[in-house]
């Protein structure tokens, strides 16, 4: 079984502080990493290498940076990686992304393909539904079981709720992987300086027929306008002093509301 | 006069609250645009549901098949793009749901339009939608515009508040053809396993996040809990690397839970978490970063690193408890 497994490489945010310059935040000193939803996609889709034989093939669209990612990618146990890359491509939207990816996937062989559900740092979620929408395929996203037999797919989608939708669906077909799918293997530095060493294939959008005015704002629907910082509601009352003052007052607090 | 279409969403027959919510701020944009408002409901047997939507939209455009009793994405595409086509409404609206996240985006690409996701705020602009969504995990405002005459937008589930209507919508039935599936079935629906602590009942809940870092950390903060006499839940992340089990994990994904006290450990506050713990009754977070979108829902908060905080506290609540 052949398998595309695309991913992103994304800025953690959770612990800084972000200041917002134009139309973009500033991310020099933020440290980047695959997304969280990627990782799960390669996992699953080295587990269903080990099961059925095949090949996996890790591809991003992004500047040099993201050969990080693919390296990773194919440190996990990946075949191939896929770069693509053009300055227009900046300013692109999530269908257009799906635009790119559907360009430069539909000249290659697969079965299955996987994305994650979502790209933690926009949060669209658009890519997986948009991309099969693109090629033709069956999809399906927020997967947090999936069985291949007989050339279908048995997928469970997770509703709200705790609730799962269980759904057959024909392959080859785009699966968007929710986090907790699987248990994605420990990547050893040691292991992606290793796969370093294997090359990944860059394209432009010429060699997927595009042309510059096909994507970046130009290509795309929707237009981001600027960024803020949200408005602020309420805020919690903090309660100031050292770990061991600030807990000793905590307590007091929650015996004064009764909560104690 | 052009409309505004809200796609129903409902499950086993209940309409979830989602479809009020967008009927909500529908309205006000519908204002804005000189529109009206017309709720899309395609479901089997669904009169008592387009009753129930009467008094919040203009119109209720109801098609009613056996084939659409349950959500199906490819079935319900193939009909809402032919609505869509039909009617040319100038804004469709769906929840950010798992139902909509396996929709939208192959509508809007089928149909050619412009999609935004996960909006929080929907205005007009001279015409256009110009949407704000969340970016950053909730750290940054981003304000979309979306270009030409037609646009689609999911909606964050609780971005609008329900407003009771009073308008007196029409309901009007189409029957659209639905040709067989050739590539989806659904199977059914699997409820999460039932485990041994039920959070929802707990009057004091201790949640920890990707923050305790391995699950040998994890009794640190069930002593917490043990000393609080309550329970220890958690975000989803902690379940992810199964450090505890499904039936702990509160968001929309998992549990809604409203104890009297919901002390919040090392959780960023994603909307996620938030949509199930929100309506607790006092809430204090402990987070070493300032900005953590959890402070804003939060009554107290400790800007501190947890494994400096949690053990002093531990002591002292057990010091006042006696
Ligand atoms: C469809 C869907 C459904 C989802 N459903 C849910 C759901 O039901 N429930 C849920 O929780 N999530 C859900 N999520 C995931 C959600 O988007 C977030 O990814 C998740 O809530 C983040 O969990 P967290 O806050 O524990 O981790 P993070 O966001 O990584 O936050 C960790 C926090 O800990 C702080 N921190 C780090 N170290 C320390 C320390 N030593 N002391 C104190 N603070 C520290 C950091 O500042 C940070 O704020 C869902 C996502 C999707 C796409
Ligand atoms: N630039 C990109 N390159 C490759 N894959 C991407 C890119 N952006 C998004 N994806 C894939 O699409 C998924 C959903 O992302 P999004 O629709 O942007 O939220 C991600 O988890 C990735 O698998």
């Amino acid at each position: 079984m052949d398998i595309i497994v695309c991913v992103k490489r994304v800025p953690d945010t959770s612990e800084a502080d972000v200041v917002i310059t134009g139309k973009d935040i500033k991310k020099d000193d933020l440290p980047f990493e695959i997304n969280e939803w990627d990782n799960y996609a390669v996992e699953e889709a080295v587990q269903l290498k080990e099961k059925f034989g095949g090949t996996i093939t890790v591809i991003s669209v992004g500047d040099e940076d993201a050969n990080e990612v693919i390296r990773r990618g194919l440190a996990m146990g990946a075949d191939e990686g896929v770069r693509i890359y053009d300055p227009a491509i900046e300013g692109s939207d999530g269908v257009t992304i799906a635009k790119i990816l559907a360009a430069a996937i539909k000249n290659m062989k697969y079965d299955l393909i996987l994305t994650g559900a979502q790209a933690g740092d926009l949060g669209e979620g658009i890519v997986p539904v948009a991309l099969a929408e693109m090629l033709g395929i069956p999809h399906a996203t927020l997967v947090t079981g999936l069985e291949i037999q007989d050339g279908k797919a048995k997928v469970k989608r997770e509703l709200e709720g705790g609730l799962m939708e269980v759904l057959e669906i024909d392959l080859p077909a785009v699966i968007g992987i929710q986090t907790g799918i699987n248990e994605p293997r420990y990547v050893s530095i040691m292991g992606i300086r290793k796969a370093s060493k294997k090359e990944i294939k860059l394209l432009g959008l010429g060699d997927i027929g595009l042309t510059p005015e096909d994507v970046g704002e130009a290509g795309s629907l929707t237009v981001l306008e600027e960024l803020s910082v949200p408005p602020v509601t309420k805020v919690a009352e903090i309660i100031e002093g050292d770990p061991a003052e600030a807990a000793s007052k905590l307590a007091e607090i929650l015996k004064e509301q009764g909560v104690l | 006069m052009s409309e505004i279409f809200v796609l129903a969403e409902h499950r086993n027959g209940e309409l979830r609250d989602v479809t009020f919510e967008m009927l909500s701020g529908a309205r006000n944009l519908a204002d804005k645009m000189g529109a009206t408002v017309t709720a899309v409901l395609l479901g089997s047997g669904v009169n008592e549901m387009a009753e129930k939507l009467k008094s919040y939209a203009n119109k209720v455009l109801v098609v009613d098949d056996p084939k659409l009793e349950n959500f199906n994405a490819e079935i319900y595409q193939k009909v809402l793009s032919k609505l869509i086509k039909d009617h040319k409404p100038v804004v469709t609206l769906i929840g950010h749901t798992a139902f909509g996240m396996d929709l939208a985006p192959a509508l809007a690409v089928e149909l050619g339009l412009p999609l935004a996701t996960d909006c929080i705020d929907l205005d007009a602009v001279d015409g256009r939608l110009v949407v704000t969504r969340q970016i950053y995990s909730g750290k940054v405002n981003a304000k979309v515009a979306l270009k030409g005459d037609q646009f689609i937008a999911t909606v964050r589930s609780g971005a609008f508040s329900i407003e009771e209507g009073a308008l007196n919508g029409e309901i009007v039935t189409e029957s659209v053809t639905i040709e067989d599936v050739p590539y989806r079935r659904f199977l059914g629906y699997e409820e999460a396993e039932v485990g041994e602590v039920d959070i929802t009942q707990a009057d004091y809940i201790v949640s920890v996040g990707r923050a305790i870092k391995d699950q040998e950390n994890i009794p640190l903060v069930q002593e917490l809990a043990d000393v609080l006499g309550g329970v220890l839940a958690c975000s989803r992340p902690v379940v992810d690397k199964n450090w505890l089990p499904k039936d702990r994990q509160v968001g929309s994904s998992g549990k809604i839970v409203k104890p009297k006290l919901y002390l919040a450990i090392g959780i960023s506050g994603a909307f996620q978490h938030v949509a199930g713990m929100k309506d607790s009754g006092l809430i204090v977070a402990i987070n070493k970063d300032p900005k953590a979108p959890i402070f804003n829902v939060a009554d107290y908060g400790i800007v501190d690193d947890l494994f400096k905080v949690v053990p002093v506290l531990k002591e002292k609540i057990k010091e006042i408890k006696g």
